[in-house]
């Protein structure tokens, strides 16, 4: 399969791919003000470039310039660096989304002819991403692109990586909080 | 000369700055002052943003389908009004896709179940709102309209049909207005009267018969009909109910514009957006998330519970008439929703799509089978939060620990308000000519 299709230019770049970054991204949701019901915590964590769990690397998510409307389907970039800040190329990702509550653990996922592993723990209950996002190419200095991002809704979404790289296995989480509109205007 | 004409000019420049800063000061009084002081119902800033992001108009234009290229034409839609209407696409010539989606019942048919050729297994959708909508039918197992407009057609319980047929049936009834749209018709070479890849298992072995032109042909013409019923149904839409204008009054600080809702109604919006968590899924402007929840709704077959989303994730995938198949108008890159469609899911069984709210009340019964007669039951469903027959149910049982959902716990009165306010969701269904 990998041979013989003609290949676009974001697969080309897996081909030289030495490191297997392993991303799951599992969202959930909580609405802001509904009193009692899903406010967020107040400690909550907004850095969106911070050191995995173990301070194996340093990860960046960068969302697009422009502030996605709700239910709008966008990319962003994911940076990865090591701790001394030098970037990590040549790196596969695969993400995928859940619903929490479920744990579950799907196959390697085959797409244009590039493997990508899913992994990933889930949170406990809520919803998970309405769309499967993924890696699609590799840009400049270990910055990759994720596409198909898409929020539901505005609130309080954790986004959570799990990283399989050469300097080993490491998780991080980012909080993001959605504030805005419906597409549509 | 000079001087004096760039006097007056200035004069009328310091003019309009002040009747600016004027209005300004207006529209802040306006904005500010009645809400937090004059207003009937008062409402965090938070609550002002989710009801202004509920309402009808911020869904904007009707986003156009990249997969179908026709569908903005008014001579496919003229086309489509034909097809949608016509009695002859069906095994008994009784049943048009009008039969179940009536315009003088918010184009569905307020049956449990839909009742075409036989009976069906669920609830006939409206077709307002399902040209924004990225999935259709309540597995979203299609992701367009025309695309949907197909599946019935052979679905044995309602048209009763097969492609083969309808194409030859469309081809020789509608020669004009086929050409007018969609250019010459395709050869369809010598076809069996009856044959299709999904249906009887005569249609099948007929299917197998013709060369591949042929079928490709007639799955050419097939896709066509969807495409022309697409663009007229595009056209039926929501207009704004009495909430629409509650909400506009609320976000404008319009105190006066609030009398739209009964204080009752009124109640049953502060249970929709808190205890209630109905806003959970139901919220943007066509009221809802437009994806796919367990909430332990009853199945009717509790032998064979439908699997909902689960099964719908594999169909899509599978369809030739999807936005990545050969019939679509849209470039890949176009078909977003395929490309990164969730998948491979546990919580996707017996997950159905979220409905919209709107005209809810005028559409009884409820769910994805009819099970609830009225919205009384389906409040109390919440309330209840039973646990699913299959699956897993998102909702927080009661007594059960969770993370970050609480259990929907409503007293009886807010259970009436609750329904209440449901019936001020309920607006024109608009029609362009």
């Amino acid at each position: 399969l990998r041979g013989e299709q003609p290949r676009r230019p974001e697969v080309k770049a897996f081909r030289r791919i030495s490191t297997t970054v392993a991303l799951a991204v599992l969202a959930f949701l909580a609405t802001l003000g509904l009193e009692g019901c899903m406010s967020p915590p107040k400690d909550l964590h907004m850095a969106l470039d911070q050191p995995s769990g173990a301070g194996v690397y340093r990860v960046a998510l960068l969302p697009p310039a422009k502030a996605p409307a709700i239910n709008q389907m966008h990319s962003g970039n994911v940076k990865l660096a090591t701790p001394d800040g030098t970037p990590v190329h040549g790196a596969t990702f695969a993400v995928d989304g859940g619903i929490p509550g479920h744990h579950h653990h799907p196959p390697p996922l085959s797409v244009h002819g590039a493997t990508f592993a899913v992994d990933g723990g889930m949170p406990q209950h809520g919803h998970g991403l309405p769309t499967q996002p993924r890696v699609t190419r590799e840009l400049a200095d270990g910055t990759c692109q994720l596409d198909g991002m898409k929020l539901s809704m505005t609130g309080w979404w954790e986004v959570k990586l799990a990283i399989v790289g050469p300097q080993g296995a490491d998780k991080v989480t980012f909080n993001t909080i959605d504030f805005n509109p419906p597409a549509g205007q | 000369m000079k001087i004096m004409k760039s006097t007056p000019a200035s004069t009328r420049r310091f003019a309009k700055l002040m009747v600016a800063l004027a209005a300004a000061a207006v529209t802040a009084v306006a904005a500010q002052t009645p809400t937090k002081n004059s207003m009937r119902d008062k409402w965090s800033a938070q609550d002002i943003a989710t009801l202004g992001a509920m309402r009808l108009t911020q869904a904007g234009p009707r986003p156009p389908d990249a997969s179908n290229a026709h569908e903005q034409r008014a001579d496919a839609a003229a086309f489509g009004r034909a097809l949608f209407n016509d009695t002859r696409l069906s095994k008994n010539g009784q049943v048009a896709c009008a039969s179940c989606h009536s315009a003088d019942l918010q184009f569905q048919d307020g049956k449990p179940v839909g009742q075409g050729v036989g009976t069906g297994k669920r609830r006939t959708m409206p077709v307002m709102g399902a040209a924004q909508s990225p999935f259709l039918f309540w597995d979203g197992r299609k992701d367009s309209l025309w695309s949907q407009a197909l599946g019935p057609m052979e679905d044995a319980a309602e048209h009763g049909g097969n492609r083969a047929r309808f194409a030859s049936l469309v081809l020789m009834h509608y020669q004009d207005p086929y050409r007018a749209v969609f250019g010459n018709r395709p050869a369809l070479g010598k076809l069996p009267q009856d044959a299709s890849p999904g249906g009887t298992e005569a249609e099948r072995s007929a299917w197998a018969a013709p060369p591949a032109g042929s079928r490709d042909a007639v799955n050419r013409v097939f896709a066509n009909m969807g495409k022309a019923i697409a663009a007229f149904e595009r056209n039926i839409s929501y207009g704004a109910s009495r909430f629409d204008k509650y909400a506009q009054a609320t976000v404008a600080g319009d105190a006066r514009g609030q009398e739209v809702l009964a204080p009752q109604e009124v109640r049953g919006l502060r249970v929709f957006l808190t205890q209630g968590q109905c806003v959970t899924c139901h919220n943007g402007p066509m009221l809802t998330d437009h994806a796919f929840h367990n909430t332990g709704v009853p199945p009717t077959d509790r032998v064979k519970p439908d699997q909902g989303r689960a099964d719908g994730v594999a169909k899509l995938l599978q369809d030739e008439f999807n936005c990545l198949g050969r019939y679509s108008d849209a470039k890949p890159e176009q078909c977003g929703e395929l490309q990164f469609l969730a998948s491979n899911d546990a919580g996707q069984l017996a997950a159905f799509r979220t409905p919209s709210l709107r005209n809810v009340a005028q559409r009884a019964p409820y769910m994805h089978a009819g099970q609830f007669a009225t919205l009384g039951q389906v409040v109390r469903h919440y309330a209840t939060s039973p646990k699913a027959a299959l699956g897993h149910s998102e909702l927080a049982q009661p007594g059960e620990k969770h993370a970050d959902r609480q259990t929907i716990r409503l007293s009886p009165a807010e259970v009436l308000d609750l329904t209440a306010f449901l019936g001020a969701l309920t607006g024109p269904v608009v029609q362009e000519k």
